[in-house]
């Protein structure tokens, strides 16, 4: 019982990671309907932003968090304004491979940059309470209620102020939204810097959890998200999360009863299966074809 | 008339050339290699275009489509045939490569009768993740560590006879009722559906041939490597072989060829930079996206591709023809 | 005998029955119009037909044979060809190529011939690239046969379409709306050219359209439909007059 109560809490450190880093996915493929596979690279480049911040400027665990989340905001803007904006009326098999080489771009020039893996500095003290046998590292919990609190504000973003009621107008119908005198290029841009800011967010709570970062580790990890997000629907805000959580749990079932090179096999066959049968996800909806 | 058998002519001289650089090591070793890279290349990048230009899908999957050519031809080359008649054997064992490859392909084709767009290029992705994991958790495969005891049989002459033979089928495909088939699917689904074209058949037809010379491809370049382990075969293959594809233009043998020999060559040329190299290429694949997005032979041909039926079928000059 | 019968078709969006009960028989070589306001379920009841939806009740039969649940494609090489509201050509591809294309069903090669241009493969691509030029001429296409379908003008574009549709061999046409966005003199061309493609390949017609004069003056029956229903079916003349037809449809349009 206790194993359980322990590989549960480690399943909700790293659903955390993959639920806020897919909702970077998830917020822009509602909005532009493209998938932005340069996020997970984002992630990474949170992480090394922390691990500049926390060893350069020797900054505490708080301001290093906000450097980083705006940081990858910034980058996010910067690169949705340059590559993916004049791309918007062009096919979208363009925007997705445009993607492709911005995350590609980004994982070189890091690794041209830090030839070699960093350690990311303890930026917090990490105690480990013993719980009626439970280990519960402060860290392990500390990254939980960040995120949680983290998707909290994001959900009521979305859906009680106006930048939120536009994302949702948008999302819903490209064509009218503009008529209506909504900025949708601010709108989408404000999207961006949300949505990578929160992948910047967990790159950071990467660091704490995986101290060791390098410049490749977003990829497996940002697919690992981008699943989740598809789990959940993708383009819909909440699916993200409760798919970042369920990727998490069963990651950690399936290396608690198989070998722990199983891992990613799994969560790939599970992709394909859902892609089957349900191909829009837990809380998408299919689109109508229209003749 | 005589063009009729020019082309032919062309190609058994080519052909005559490679076998006597071959055989007299006219060609510096690395010279060598760097060709028969751009053939396995061209290979690739013509094969993918076929789903991706000529059908309009969008497939990542080829790395592991290439991987299950070079792991089954590897496995028997090394495995199965006795040693010495392993050089005589090798079209056997790229063949059962190929077919290996094509009968994965067309497993992965299932999913994309019901799914559009972007949900291929997913489950395609998640195909190649599960290849690698695949292999990985073979022993008799190597495992992790990779496969090796391969002896170098790809040579030239072997690799220019597969580039011939997938450019002249892959233009065959393209230049028929079934080429026609898989136009009028990236153009659009539901007409062609409604124009009578049998679009499943169609898929399974475009992936088979896809997918089989990925997986000649990848018997070629495991002869060639003579080592191969799963990591030589991850997303970032796949994204070679895109870039190999939108550089020279979708749709387009010609641009196949010029893509897969550019970005080649390119590569090598810039092997002094480093690192920086791998900064550069993303970037001039994303600015060519921003302003030349369907490659630079998109969706036009090179006269000598086209059949001559097809290229005098109308009455307007031949440049005025688009993809077909 | 009936080329095409519909008995009690029924299709529901959701809970919303886009087509209720829909009854139709067409005898061989009639032209039949459908009229009704916008969203009557018009197009639906094409789409039923050339199997782009599966019809949630009732059957359709095309010379004898139960067509409800065969794919688009089966029924196309049946012998039923369609046109669209929005022009659907294959933009990218030339003139000829979007006529060849709806060849699909008609050819005897294999795959095996076609990736090795051998066999059959010569001889049916040459009867195929004849029957296509033929068509482009006798539909005064032949000049822009090499031309991308997308540089076409507005009007050739929706020519090129019936074309293509022809191309499959036909025995029954369905044209939705080929009068959109025309002018009253090009109209009076269309209905012309309608009557002509008729006769020349033996062709039954079901059309759908918007404009009163076009469909008073070809068709030889109609039937009007309003919110899913068939509210009247008969002569132009008839329905000019029926009451019903004239509050619902022509009622809304003035």
């Amino acid at each position: 019982m206790t194993y359980v109560f322990q590989q549960l809490l480690n399943a909700l450190q790293v659903g955390s990671i993959y639920a806020l880093i897919a909702l970077g996915y998830t917020m822009v493929y509602g909005i532009l309907t493209m998938i932005n596979f340069a996020h997970g690279d984002l992630f990474m480049v949170g992480a090394f932003f922390c691990f500049f911040a926390a060893i350069f400027l020797n900054l505490p665990f708080v301001p290093v968090l906000v450097i980083s989340m705006v940081g990858v905001a910034l980058l996010g803007v910067v690169i949705e304004r340059c590559a993916y904006k004049p791309l918007r009326q062009a096919p979208r098999v363009s925007a997705i491979i445009t993607a492709l080489g911005v995350g590609l771009f980004l994982e070189n020039f890091t690794l041209a940059l830090n030839p070699y893996p960093k350690q990311v500095p303890q930026l917090l003290a990490n105690t480990t309470w013993i719980f009626h046998g439970v280990s519960i590292s402060s860290i392990a919990l500390f990254i939980v209620i960040l995120s949680l609190l983290l998707m909290l504000m994001l959900d009521l973003i979305v859906r009680r102020t106006m930048v939120g009621m536009a994302m949702r107008a948008i999302s819903w119908d490209k064509a009218v939204v503009p008529l209506l005198g909504v900025p949708v290029d601010l709108i989408i841009s404000l999207t961006f810097a949300i949505g990578t800011s929160l992948g910047g967010a967990a790159g950071v709570m990467y660091g704490l959890a995986y101290p060791v970062i390098d410049p490749y580790m977003g990829i497996m990890v940002g697919w690992k998200a981008f699943i989740s997000a598809v789990v959940g629907g993708i383009g819909n805000i909440r699916g993200a999360m409760i798919g970042g959580y369920i990727l998490g749990a069963l990651e950690i079932l399936v290396v608690a009863v198989m070998p722990s090179t199983y891992r990613d096999f799994v969560a790939f066959v599970l992709l394909l299966i859902l892609l089957i049968f349900r191909p829009y996800g837990i809380l998408g909806k299919p689109h109508p074809q229209k003749v | 008339m005589h063009t009729r058998w020019l082309m032919p002519g062309i190609l058994l001289c080519v052909f005559v050339l490679s076998l006597i650089i071959h055989r007299f090591e006219l060609l510096d070793s690395y010279l060598q290699l760097i060709v028969m890279y751009i053939g396995i290349n061209i290979i690739l990048t013509l094969s993918l275009n076929l789903i991706n230009g000529y059908m309009g899908e969008f497939s990542v999957g080829h790395a592991g489509f290439m991987a299950v050519g070079a792991y089954i031809a590897s496995f028997l080359t090394v495995k199965v045939i006795p040693a010495h008649l392993a050089a005589w054997l090798f079209p056997v064992a790229v063949i059962a490569g190929g077919m290996g490859a094509a009968l994965v392909g067309l497993v992965v084709a299932l999913p994309s009768f019901k799914t559009r767009g972007d949900y291929l290029a997913i489950v395609t992705l998640a195909f190649v993740m599960i290849v690698k994991s695949v292999i990985e958790n073979i022993d008799a495969l190597g495992g992790p560590r990779g496969f090796l005891g391969m002896e170098k049989l790809a040579t030239l002459p072997w690799v220019f006879f597969w580039v011939i033979l997938s450019l002249w089928i892959i233009r065959n495909l393209v230049y028929s009722n079934f080429g026609r088939g898989v136009l009028s699917i990236r153009e659009d689904e539901v007409a062609g559906d409604l124009m009578s074209v049998n679009t499943r058949q169609v898929k399974v037809l475009a992936f088979t041939v896809s997918s089989f010379f990925a997986g000649i491809a990848g018997a070629l370049f495991a002869h060639l490597l003579q080592f191969i382990n799963p990591r030589s075969f991850d997303i970032i293959k796949s994204t070679d072989i895109l870039i190999m594809v939108y550089l020279g233009g979708i749709g387009s043998i010609a641009g196949s060829i010029l893509g897969a020999t550019v970005y080649t060559v390119l590569l090598e040329i810039l092997r002094p930079l480093g690192i920086w190299r791998m900064v550069l290429i993303p970037l001039i694949l994303v600015l060519l996206m921003l302003f030349r997005p369907k490659g630079i032979m998109g969706l036009r041909e090179f006269p000598w591709f086209v059949p001559l039926r097809d290229r005098l079928a109308g009455r307007l000059p031949r440049n005025k023809r688009g993809s077909s | 005998m009936p080329v095409l019968e519909t008995h009690h078709l029924t299709h529901h969006f959701g809970g919303l029955a886009a087509v209720s009960d829909f009854n139709l028989a067409i005898e061989p070589h009639e032209l039949v119009g459908v009229i009704g306001p916008n969203g009557a379920g018009k197009t639906t009841v094409f789409n039923l037909i050339t199997g782009v939806y599966r019809a949630t009740d009732g059957s359709i039969s095309f010379a004898d044979t139960e067509i409800v649940g065969k794919t688009p494609s089966e029924i196309t090489s049946l012998g039923i060809a369609r046109t669209f509201q929005n022009i659907r050509l294959f933009r990218e591809l030339t003139v000829l190529d979007n006529v060849r294309v709806a060849h699909y069903a008609q050819v005897r090669y294999n795959a095996i011939e076609a990736l090795l241009h051998l066999g059959r493969f010569q001889t049916e691509e040459k009867s195929i690239l004849e029957h296509s030029l033929d068509l482009l001429a006798s539909l005064k296409l032949e000049s822009y046969t090499d031309e991308l379908s997308k540089n076409l003008p507005y009007g050739l574009q929706r020519r090129l379409e019936i074309a293509r549709a022809l191309a499959t061999r036909p025995q029954l046409l369905l044209l939705d709306e080929p009068a959109a966005g025309m002018n009253p003199q090009e109209v009076g061309q269309l209905m012309e050219f309608i009557q002509w493609i008729r006769q020349e390949f033996k062709l039954t017609i079901l059309l759908i359209e918007h404009q009163m004069h076009l469909v008073m003056g070809i068709c030889e029956r109609l039937l009007v439909l309003d919110f899913g229903e068939t509210i009247a079916e008969g002569k132009p003349r008839e329905i000019q007059n029926n009451p019903r037809v004239l509050e619902v449809y022509l009622g809304e349009t003035q």
